[in-house]
């Protein structure tokens, strides 16, 4: 009973990062005000060419390991580029964003998968990269398996939550990302030109959302499939509304909602006879669930979020 | 500004807006390499050519359409519904349902009382985001989703259940599917696959628009989505509009389930809501969420989901960019009735327009 409960913790670290990843970028694009829907779609994008640089490089074999890191650049490059056509449509055009980003979310799969099926053909897995043992730490027993032996992308995505909360909140740049999702219109008086805020957000979360997607197929399933990110766009949507819009509370989510998924793992490997469909429902009803408890409060949520701002209006 | 700049203006935004999109889909064919004018001819007109590929669009054409209906239903009380996917799902597990426990019933009483039941299935799939939404807040956009990947996984923990046709028990083709339904829950065929859902699809056609546009239940909805606030001062109770509207809507999705297990499949298999929940949306939003628009509008689509088909055999094109189309042609329309709706910009495209005019004159 303690080894499952162990292996399913230090699951938890490593199978949570491309939620964080996705949904700190989330945050980044709600907190300038735009409600990018399209994150699923970016995800897969991120993941088909993460992967298709290390495959190309190697054949599947094993690569340098330079080739993993072109991989998550490439990833988040490609994030980035969608994050621009996406300001593009909703910033520049102010086309409504739920619908907008349904149709990204679309036109991402539907190109990663098309791509794919040109590029790779069936399934193809790749070496990955692999899990670095933090001298002495790692030999903690169980706090060693759970925190300190796992790969670098892990710990940089971990590292970069200070940093997130750095930018947010500490820097000029990160001022204007708020002011542009809290009152625009307060933040253009001041001399805050508020679509380029928005652009430079949506950038950069669309790149965090990218590299996620890379994490998924390079670091985690070593493959791309149409079925990898099955809806983890999505829930990174929902964790952020779960984390109030801050770093480390949608940190808490996202290792809230991996716990949920690696009991699905759990269900497949030890072979205890419960439906495994039923496993793999759980992080979806637990969206649901938290989503009808949190959704009422909206205290904390960017005022102007998922209005296009429009300074020949007046309002 | 003249009636003949507004019409050019408009006629022009509609034309730089197709060109967008055929040039986007045109730079993801040439990424794979593909010839993109033949891919297109594939696509949107060899399926026209003979009469075996127009009845297999019009097959496609019906649940599309029947879903594009109960999208737009929901999309006018301001609801995004991308959850028919899901609603279609639980429709046919309750038509499965329904079949298999009364195999034996005499066809008038079975065949839609089975249909009523996937009507209900998805009627109750597609409330729940309304009830949440509702009252509790929760973006339907997110608990819809969440809802699609609950029902799918139902779905096959069904199939390969209590669903699970005891011949397949025994030989084993490893694909789990239900027993093949008694005639009594066929219905009936045109010809070739074509089944009379065609019709069924029209009458709902019709009744969506005697619904929304003659009675006061669809004025009360549409005022919901188009104003939510001045529909409250109204005395109109939005959020109950909203709940209803999702419960019609998923009742069509789960309706267009139903039509496609009565009389293409005839017994229930993976696979069978087949990405049309999504395709649903562009197809009501491509229909200006009117039922005149939607018809022609799911056999546009069908066409283009079959052609895709053809697609990988003739020209090496992977099916998924059928997918890929629709989100393009998502974006391109939400952003063209942007521009269209946006008095400023015509206004400094009509001066713009008198400037050249003048210099010319």
């Amino acid at each position: 009973m303690v080894d499952i409960v162990v292996n399913m913790l230090s699951m938890c670290i490593p199978f949570s990062v491309a939620l964080l990843l996705a949904s700190i970028g989330e945050m980044f694009n709600q907190r300038a005000g735009v409600f990018n829907l399209g994150c699923e779609g970016v995800m897969a994008m991120g993941a088909f060419i993460g992967m298709l640089i290390p495959f190309a490089a190697g054949g599947g074999g094993p690569v340098s390991q330079w080739y993993n890191f072109l991989g998550f650049a490439a990833a988040a490059a490609v994030g980035a580029l969608l994050g621009l056509i996406f300001g593009v449509i909703t910033v520049t055009f102010r086309a409504p964003q739920g619908i907008a980003g349904i149709g990204l979310q679309m036109f991402g799969v539907g190109a990663a998968g098309t791509l794919f099926r040109h590029f790779v053909g069936g399934t193809q897995s790749i070496p990955g990269i692999p899990d670095i043992d933090i001298p002495l730490l790692s030999k903690i027993p169980l706090i060693g398996d759970i925190f300190f032996s796992h790969n670098v992308m892990a710990y940089l995505a971990y590292l970069f939550i200070p940093v997130a909360m750095y930018i947010l909140f500490k820097t000029p740049w990160g001022l204007r990302v708020r002011a542009a999702g809290t009152n625009p219109r307060a933040a253009d008086s001041m001399g805050i030109n508020v679509n380029r805020t928005r652009y430079e957000a949506l950038m950069l979360g669309s790149a965090l959302a990218g590299l996620a997607g890379a994490y998924l197929s390079i670091a985690q399933a070593k493959l791309f499939s149409d079925s990898l990110i099955s809806g983890r766009g999505f829930i990174a949507v929902a964790l952020v509304y779960f984390g109030h819009w801050h770093p480390l509370k949608v940190m808490g989510g996202a290792l809230l909602f991996t716990f949920a998924q690696t009991f699905q793992t759990v269900v497949q490997s030890m072979g205890i006879s419960f439906p495994y469909e039923l496993a793999v429902m759980l992080p979806y009803v637990l969206v649901i669930v938290v989503l009808s408890f949190t959704s009422k409060d909206q205290r904390m949520a960017p005022t102007a979020l998922g209005q296009p701002f429009n300074r020949e209006i007046r309002t | 500004m003249t009636r003949g700049f507004r019409i050019a203006f408009r006629a022009a935004i509609i034309l730089i807006a197709i060109v967008a999109a055929v040039v986007f889909a045109s730079a993801i064919l040439w990424l794979i390499g593909a010839d993109a004018s033949r891919t297109f001819y594939i696509i949107c007109i060899e399926p026209l050519t003979k009469m075996l590929h127009i009845s297999e669009v019009l097959i496609r054409a019906i649940p599309l359409c029947i879903i594009a209906l109960g999208i737009s239903a929901a999309y006018r009380s301001g609801i995004i519904n991308i959850g028919a996917e899901g609603q279609m799902a639980m429709g046919l597990l309750a038509f499965t349902g329904v079949a298999l426990a009364f195999p034996d019933l005499p066809r008038p009483l079975l065949l839609p009382l089975a249909l009523i039941a996937s009507m209900i299935g998805g009627g109750i799939w597609g409330y729940i985001p309304g009830i949440l939404r509702a009252k509790l807040n929760v973006s339907e956009l997110l608990s819809t989703v969440m809802l699609n990947y609950i029902a799918a996984q139902f779905y096959s923990l069904c199939l390969r259940t209590i669903f699970l046709d005891p011949n397949e028990r025994i030989d084993g083709t490893g694909n789990p599917q239900s027993m093949r339904f008694t005639e009594n829950v066929w219905l009936d065929r045109i010809t070739g696959r074509l089944h009379y859902g065609i019709i069924i699809a029209i009458v709902l056609a019709v009744l969506i628009y005697v619904l929304l546009w003659k009675t006061t239940v669809g004025f009360r909805m549409r005022a919901s989505g188009s104003g939510a606030r001045a529909a409250r001062y109204a005395g109109i109770s939005v959020g109950f509009y909203a709940a209803l509207s999702m419960a019609i809507s998923g009742a069509f999705a789960g309706l267009a389930g139903g039509v496609e297990l009565a009389g293409v499949h005839r017994r229930a298999i993976e696979g069978i809501t087949n990405n049309y929940g999504f395709s649903g949306v562009v197809v009501a939003l491509f229909g200006g969420l009117h039922p005149a628009g939607i018809i022609p509008a799911s056999f546009f689509f069908g066409l283009m989901i079959y052609g895709a088909t053809l697609a990988p055999s003739k020209v090496g094109v992977p099916a998924n960019i059928v997918q890929v189309m629709q989100g393009i042609i998502i974006i391109v329309i939400v952003t063209a009735q942007m521009v269209l709706s946006n008095t400023y910009f015509q206004d400094r495209v009509w001066r713009r327009y008198q400037r050249i005019m003048k210099k010319e004159a």
